[in-house]
């Protein structure tokens, strides 16, 4: 009991450091869920993988200033959104809008697994026709002969 | 004929990977491409009380090159710009990005100065507006003042040779507005 005590106060202090990171006060609480869900979304140029939240490069934190500025000046998702892409293009977006350029993100999977499927059919089908082959259970016939065959 | 499937996709597998070797993961092209440059108003680097705008970089193309004193690849660049400077005779305007003005101003004088005009941007405001994430980066901009090429990372010989010089030339043929 105590161990797992211990455990979750720790969870309790990495979660308040992450969090420390950012000590951006919000008049309203719909602000600060905004603020985070904008930053979750928004990718850090510098550290790529990475988003803005997450990141501690220089550049993330003024992108964050500027969401922060942004939001408490009364813009709106969209607005802070094309902010960000018309500065540092649609990469910025962790999920980036449809569109001839995006589709092969997109739908690519699906056109793996189309393939992949089309594959799987194609070996199940030759299977399927070469099972009852004369010279396959001529070897068995061979086989099990052989074993039987006194040593 | 058993092998032939197999072997068509590990062949399509192995030039997609090698074409995606090839491709700089840090290389993000920019929105900001045949797009107006944003307008600024900024002090220059060596004086306070002189201001620069937009207006003042119209009329004829010039090169933006963003760099800062604690940034180690603009060192690397440098000699490269003192060299369009002297030698191509090329209007560079310097953006010093998130730097003090005492750092910037000893690099130039321990270095020389490739630039005609030095903008100071100790915020990164316009460095912000011009979508900069890593610096140096270089903006060709034409006399109308539209982005036409954006350079991430420093200018090489071969990028100035093979990229800049001829956009440069272009750009000074067209007929002026």
């Amino acid at each position: 009991m105590k161990r797992l005590r211990t455990a979750l106060l720790l969870c309790a202090l990495v979660g308040g450091a992450q969090a420390a990171d950012t000590p951006f006060r919000f008049d309203q609480p719909e602000q600060a869920a905004r603020y985070q869900r904008l930053t979750e979304e928004l990718r850090c140029l510098v550290c790529q993988n990475q988003n803005l939240a997450d990141s501690h490069a220089d550049l993330a934190q003024d992108l964050r200033n500027e969401v922060y500025r942004m939001i408490t000046s009364g813009q709106t998702d969209r607005q802070i959104v094309d902010f960000m892409v018309a500065r540092y293009g649609e990469f910025v977006l962790y999920r980036p809008p449809v569109s001839p350029l995006t589709w092969l993100l997109w739908f690519g999977p699906f056109l793996l697994l189309a393939g992949a499927g089309g594959v799987w059919w194609a070996v199940a089908r030759d299977r399927g026709v070469s099972a009852p082959d004369a010279t396959e259970d001529a070897a068995v016939a061979a086989l099990t002969r052989q074993d039987k065959a006194p040593s | 004929m058993r092998f032939l499937v197999p072997m068509a996709i590990f062949v399509v597998l192995v030039v997609v990977l090698a074409v995606g070797l090839k491709l700089d993961p840090r290389y993000v092209p920019s929105p900001l491409i045949n797009k107006d440059a944003p307008a600024f108003t900024l002090e220059t680097l060596a004086d306070p009380k002189t201001t620069l705008t937009k207006q003042d970089l119209l009329g004829r193309p010039v090169l933006v090159n963003v760099w800062a004193s604690w940034c180690s690849a603009c060192r690397v660049e440098h000699p490269v710009l003192l060299s369009m400077a002297q030698n191509d005779k090329v209007e560079i305007i310097g953006l010093n990005y998130k730097d003090t003005r005492e750092a910037g101003s000893e690099l130039l004088q321990a270095h020389g100065n490739p630039y005609r005009q030095v903008l100071f941007d100790p915020q990164g405001k316009l460095g912000l507006d011009l979508g900069v994430y890593g610096v140096p980066e270089t903006f060709v901009l034409d006399a109308k003042g539209v982005i036409r090429f954006k350079q991430v990372g420093p200018i090489t010989p071969e990028a100035w040779r093979d990229q800049i010089k001829p956009l440069l030339a272009k750009l000074a043929t067209s007929p002026a507005p």
